[in-house]
């Protein structure tokens, strides 16, 4: 199979492990463009692509954009802070502004879950959902599955605990459906309060106890703590959480094996990581970095290859 | 029409040994050149040829695999997309004499997408087309090979089916798009 089975990558529930497959694949040859003294081919030469962002980010909008600058697709960014969203234009004719200008692309981030899968009912471009608020972002569930992958060998049997801020996390939820697609268990460990209820109804272990996550798994894939995301108190303070939840040497120290630890990124150093943690030969932080434009890549040139 | 044999394995022993020979006198020892297959099946002919320019000059030569799938202008045209294979060119090719191995040349759309990609890795000194099968008044692109197996006249209609994998049983056909 040379072809993606859907037109849209709105979120991981929905496609098929062949897909999740052909996309590593391609990865895999892009990782190796990027790793050139040229980084770019002109695949998506003749394609515009719209990088719409209603939610603040930087090293999603830059992978993506990277992504499809090394395509040789041309770019255009909208976020809405300074846009006509703030004068009370609505989603869908914000995007057909847009789409009216031949757009064949939208890679959208937005704070309402669902928004994507909405706009993808009523607009002819491929659409990429670059985060939708606490539901899916399927392109960090891709990368962290294939940085693993890229690691371990292989997903089948390879024991993931997903640490931290489950309950405003995006990355989770993509995570779990990716992993358990592939093969892999899953584990999530958090406060209680940082759980969802109805989280073991996805098919993973839960674990309240931050050195048991650590001593059962391959991979700590550990979330960053969703300030931002939170209008009420999940914890007392910072210092608290990390005193129950952050992870040191000394934690990776007790374990009698070497395990992984990933971050989506960006770090609260001294929270959920500390430095020695961050920046040890555990990490692979920045592996997980280059690979999210190599999958990036590989996302839009499949989506562009499918015919309507 | 019938499947009609192009070339037999002993036929094509006969074929590579003659390319090798007219390889050697245009790049000696081989020290200033290397080889590019062209992926998906140039590859096979292109270690074909490698082994036996290794065998013959007693040297190691530099050998490398290209893909050109994302370098192709049919890319969003065609039915299906093409799947993409390595790329692997461990070593300088800027300012070196560079001999690209294809299997089939029939429209030359492939061997424009290989240069484009080619030229990711360094600006060659001088560049080759070696093809096993040559398909004549075919072309779409005004590319030429230098050095050729087998010049066949064929139909639209028709295609060229190279087994090369096998090693041990290697035949070219001609036969008609409808057959497989």
């Amino acid at each position: 199979m040379s072809q993606l089975s859907q037109k849209h990558l709105l979120g991981i529930k929905n496609i098929t492990e062949k897909d999740i497959e052909l996309i590593y694949e391609t990865a895999k040859t892009f990782k190796d463009v990027i790793n050139r003294p040229i980084k770019k081919v002109p695949s998506l030469r003749d394609i515009t692509i719209a990088n719409v962002f209603f939610e603040n980010s930087t090293r999603t909008r830059l992978s993506f954009e990277l992504a499809e600058k090394r395509l040789s697709a041309d770019v255009v960014n909208f976020s809405s802070s300074n846009s006509s969203v703030k004068k009370g234009e609505t989603l869908l004719d914000t995007v057909n502004n847009i789409l009216a200008m031949k757009v064949d692309m939208v890679v959208m981030r937005h704070s309402s879950p669902g928004a994507p899968h909405f706009l993808s009912k009523h607009i002819d471009a491929n659409i990429v959902n670059a985060g939708d608020g606490t539901h899916e972002h399927p392109t960090q569930a891709l990368l962290d599955t294939f940085s693993i992958l890229e690691k371990h060998g292989t997903l089948q049997g390879v024991k993931v605990a997903i640490i931290g801020d489950i309950l405003h996390s995006r990355v989770a939820i993509s995570n779990i459906f990716a992993l358990k697609k592939m093969g892999a268990e899953v584990m999530v460990c958090g406060p209680n309060t940082l759980l969802p209820k109805y989280i073991s109804s996805l098919g993973v272990k839960v674990e309240l106890d931050v050195m048991k996550a650590l001593q059962w798994c391959d991979v700590a894939n550990v979330l960053r703590i969703q300030l931002e995301r939170q209008q009420i108190k999940y914890f007392p303070s910072l210092r608290e959480y990390s005193l129950y939840y952050g992870i040191n040497r000394r934690m990776l120290d007790q374990l009698d094996k070497k395990i992984t630890i990933m971050h989506p990124g960006p770090i609260n150093r001294g929270v959920e990581l500390n430095s020695d943690v961050a920046d040890s030969e555990h990490a692979i932080i920045l592996d997980q970095v280059e690979n999210g434009v190599a999958v990036r890549m590989a996302v839009l040139y499949l989506l562009a290859g499918v015919h309507n | 029409m019938q499947k009609k044999l192009i070339l037999d394995t002993h036929l094509l022993h006969i074929t590579v040994d003659r390319l090798c020979q007219q390889l050697i006198e245009a790049h000696g020892d081989f020290s200033e050149t290397a080889i590019l297959g062209m992926q998906p099946r140039g590859i096979h002919l292109a270690d074909m040829i490698h082994q036996k320019l290794e065998e013959d000059l007693k040297t190691k030569i530099d050998l490398g695999y290209l893909d050109t799938t994302f370098y192709r202008d049919d890319f969003r045209r065609r039915d299906t997309p093409v799947k993409a294979n390595a790329t692997k060119v461990p070593f300088i090719i800027e300012n070196r004499n560079v001999v690209l191995i294809d299997d089939v040349l029939f429209t030359g759309r492939s061997v424009r997408a290989a240069l484009d990609a080619m030229i990711a890795f360094g600006r060659p000194k001088k560049v080759e087309l070696l093809v096993l099968v040559n398909r004549k008044y075919s072309r779409h692109l005004p590319i030429e090979p230098d050095f050729i197996g087998k010049d066949v006249t064929t139909l639209e209609s028709q295609r060229v089916l190279v087994e090369l994998e096998g090693g041990k049983h290697n035949k070219i056909w001609l036969i008609n798009k409808e057959e497989k």
